[in-house]
């Protein structure tokens, strides 16, 4: 039997207090410190992961020069790109130009303000986490589109049109994937979330999973949607007229998506912290590192959509597979409110199994020329 | 209400990721919707057929080096097939069976970098680029092996080679040869049959029947609509009539066939080779020509297949040492003739694929 929210083991008890290490201000202060260290080390480790994984899987060798295995490479980038000059277009709208790349870091930042690292241990247990993730994430696209239309530059604008239409349309099938967890965790607080994980999501909801990878792949511009910066087309998109410290901000702003996109992933599908053996943050990290390690796969394995088949994508697949996954996941809750039973899992990957075929077979992405 | 747009210009190029060069693609965009192109090139002219005139015609293979830089072996073969002709020189047996293997290993090493490129502008993050590099790598080190070059050879001469190929390279060819169509099953493996490649490539920029040759198209690009048209067969020069070898041809001339014709070529100029490997006889690699060649007065146009296309050399003499009048007919040029009609009312994504598919080098466009 799968355990409901109510039947916690003993080992997963709240482990620190709401306000540790004592009072508002320190709690604040002492996690603010822990989100920017974790994110900060964890997208240089994403950024040599990236560069390593991708030359292992194209016959190439990666960076290897500066430390052992060639760690200290981002720790070089970072450096190269800080001392280089930060050049702004002539007519470019300065301001804008300027607040684009903070815009867009900043909400990626507090994504992390509700995402557990290990039981309670997190910034701010909001009974509503989940909603808070889904309203902040967006905000970065606002930046992005200011970047397009602050720099001046026609590919910088495709590059953010085409993420704004990009992020509306998969916003929805995101959320819609996501309210399925939520039925069956029975709350909206990511860690009341983890807690609810006696297995993991991943295995009742197989169908939720995908498409809400699919969705974020796409919202974050991850290969095979990485339309917005398509380097084979728009140069570099958003950030074609960007150097320097504002082009390290939105490099940032790119791996530190991923890796909020990993984390939330990781706390919904995943069991979150929750493994044997090991210390809670250490399983944390391990799967956020191996969910991103999928992204780095796909990015070297698949070719990229079109603009009209990556929105297609979105309407005609995604959309109506996340409804029937609501629907079902409804149902199922309903007949089964204490607890899920174990054939559950089985008949979810076969719903997810035969759903995902035979859509296929149903519409064509895309559609094609267009007459002028 | 109705919502104001306007078109507007974008200029792809002369310097972006995608041109292979320095092409220039003023392109007039609804949104995403390319509305007009004009395609802009000359930015790479360096006056070869000018500079042509001012050499021996010996002085000139060098030069044919610099046009499509990425096939300089079937640039020179070009040119040595029109002055041969011209001057009526005859080419020992062994030579003939060298250059078929040459020109045959260059089509596989610029239709590994047509394909790779191709996918890499279907947005195949390097991949398949890097990939195909590698077996590249190795068609450039039998090169190497035989003319001490790795990308401007400058090996063929008039009348033959300068020096027989060392007695090291054949072994390493079988060798090649032996490992070559594995390489290929695995492209074929990775990305033949992907989902997002047939959504990107089929029915995309399709080049009609008709239009292909209208335009005289050659190569791939003619082959992919649907036409079978290939020098090596129709006009054999050098020893190609001897051997056996099919031309694959395309169904609708969009960019998938054109990538498909490319795979299944460097398959055929396997076969080709594998034929003349056994075939090559012993002997002399070049005739007796003298040091300065004084072709008889007249005009001679020899023409080959080359990787990209019919390469071929329009050359007039008027009894001196050096060319009076020399003309390329570069394919790469021609193919580009129709790209407006295809690339209409594709997107911007479309549109960079379609040029990807025609396979040209700017150093060929511009001359």
């Amino acid at each position: 039997m799968i355990t409901s929210p109510g039947l916690n083991l003993e080992q997963y008890r709240q482990i620190l207090p709401p306000d540790w290490p004592g009072g508002f201000w320190w709690h604040w202060l002492v996690f603010t410190i822990i989100i920017i260290v974790f994110v900060l080390l964890l997208v240089m480790g994403y950024i040599w992961l990236e560069r390593r994984g991708m030359g292992r899987m194209q016959a190439r060798l990666g960076p290897n020069r500066l430390g052992p295995f060639g760690l200290l490479q981002p720790v070089a980038d970072a450096i190269k790109v800080l001392i280089k000059e930060d050049l702004v277009p002539t007519n470019a709208d300065k301001i804008v130009h300027l607040l684009a790349p903070i815009v867009a870091f900043t909400p990626t930042l507090m994504i992390f303000a509700v995402v557990p690292f290990q039981n309670g241990a997190l910034l701010a247990d909001l009974n509503i986490g989940i909603l808070y993730v889904v309203a902040i994430s967006s905000v970065s696209t606002v930046g992005v589109f200011m970047a397009g239309w602050g720099s001046n530059n026609k590919y910088s604008l495709l590059g953010a049109m085409r993420n704004v239409a990009a992020v509306v349309s998969y916003e929805i099938p995101l959320v819609l994937s996501i309210i399925g967890v939520v039925l069956i965790a029975g709350s909206l607080s990511l860690n009341q979330i983890v807690l609810a994980q006696d297995i993991p999501f991943i295995l009742l909801q197989p169908l939720g999973f995908l498409l809400f990878f699919i969705a974020g792949c796409a919202e974050i511009n991850r290969s095979p949607f990485d339309l917005m910066e398509a380097d084979s087309e728009l140069v570099a998109g958003f950030h074609t007229e960007y150097s320097g410290m504002k082009f390290a901000l939105f490099y940032l702003v790119e791996y530190a998506e991923a890796l909020a996109i990993a984390s939330i992933i990781t706390t919904l599908f995943l069991g979150g912290w929750r493994g044997p053996l090991l210390p809670p943050w250490l399983w944390f990290v391990i799967k956020v590192i191996i969910v991103f390690f999928v992204m780095v796969w796909t990015r070297t394995t698949l070719p990229r959509v079109r603009i009209d088949q990556l929105m297609a994508l979105a309407w005609k697949f995604l959309l109506p597979l996340a409804l029937i996954n609501l629907l079902i996941t409804g149902i199922q809750v309903l007949a089964w409110p204490d607890a899920l039973p174990w054939g559950v899992i089985f008949l979810n990957f076969a719903i997810a199994v035969v759903l995902v075929l035979l859509w296929s077979k149903l519409f064509k992405l895309g559609w094609g020329r267009v007459e002028v | 209400m109705a919502i104001k747009t306007e078109p507007f210009v974008l200029n792809i190029g002369p310097v972006h990721p995608s041109t292979h060069g320095v092409f220039r693609m003023r392109a007039t965009l609804d949104g995403e919707v390319m509305i007009d192109l004009e395609p802009v090139f000359g930015y790479l002219h360096r006056g070869v057929e000018k500079l042509a005139e001012e050499r021996t015609y010996t002085g000139v293979i060098p030069l044919t080096d610099r046009l499509d830089y990425i096939a300089s072996m079937t640039n020179n073969l070009a040119y040595v097939v029109a002055v041969e002709k011209l001057a009526g020189i005859s080419v020992p047996e062994r030579a003939e069976y060298l250059r078929v293997i040459l020109a045959e290993l260059q089509r596989i090493a610029n239709h590994l970098i047509a394909v790779g490129s191709f996918l890499n502008d279907c947005g195949a993050y390097f991949t398949p680029f890097l990939y195909m590099f590698r077996e590249r790598e190795r068609v450039i080190d039998l090169f190497e092996m035989v003319s001490g070059q790795r990308l401007l050879y400058n090996f063929m001469r008039v009348g033959g080679f300068n020096q027989d190929v060392p007695d090291e390279f054949f072994p390493a060819l079988e060798k090649f040869i032996r490992q070559m169509p594995r390489y290929i099953d695995e492209y074929e493996r990775l990305l033949k049959e992907n989902e997002i490649l047939l959504a990107r490539a089929k029915g995309v920029g399709i080049l009609p029947k008709e239009v292909a040759i209208n335009i005289s198209a050659s190569g791939p690009v003619l082959r992919g609509s649907g036409v079978e048209w290939d020098l090596r067969k129709v006009a054999p020069y050098s020893v190609y009539d001897r051997f056996e070898f099919d031309i694959p041809t395309g169904t609708v001339g969009d960019c998938y066939d054109r990538y498909r014709v490319r795979v299944i070529e460097m398959r055929q100029s396997l076969r080709i080779i594998e034929q003349a490997m056994k075939e090559i006889p012993a002997g002399p690699v070049k005739s007796d020509v003298p040091q300065l060649i004084r072709p008889p007065v007249g005009e001679a146009y020899g023409s080959i297949e080359a990787p990209k296309g019919e390469l071929g050399f329009y050359l007039v003499s008027d009894g001196s040492i050096a060319p009076y009048r020399c003309h390329i007919r570069a394919p790469s040029l021609l193919n580009l003739t129709a790209l407006r009609e295809m690339m209409i009312g594709w997107k911007i994504q479309d549109a960079i694929i379609i040029f990807g598919s025609i396979d040209i080098t700017m150093g060929e466009v511009d001359r």
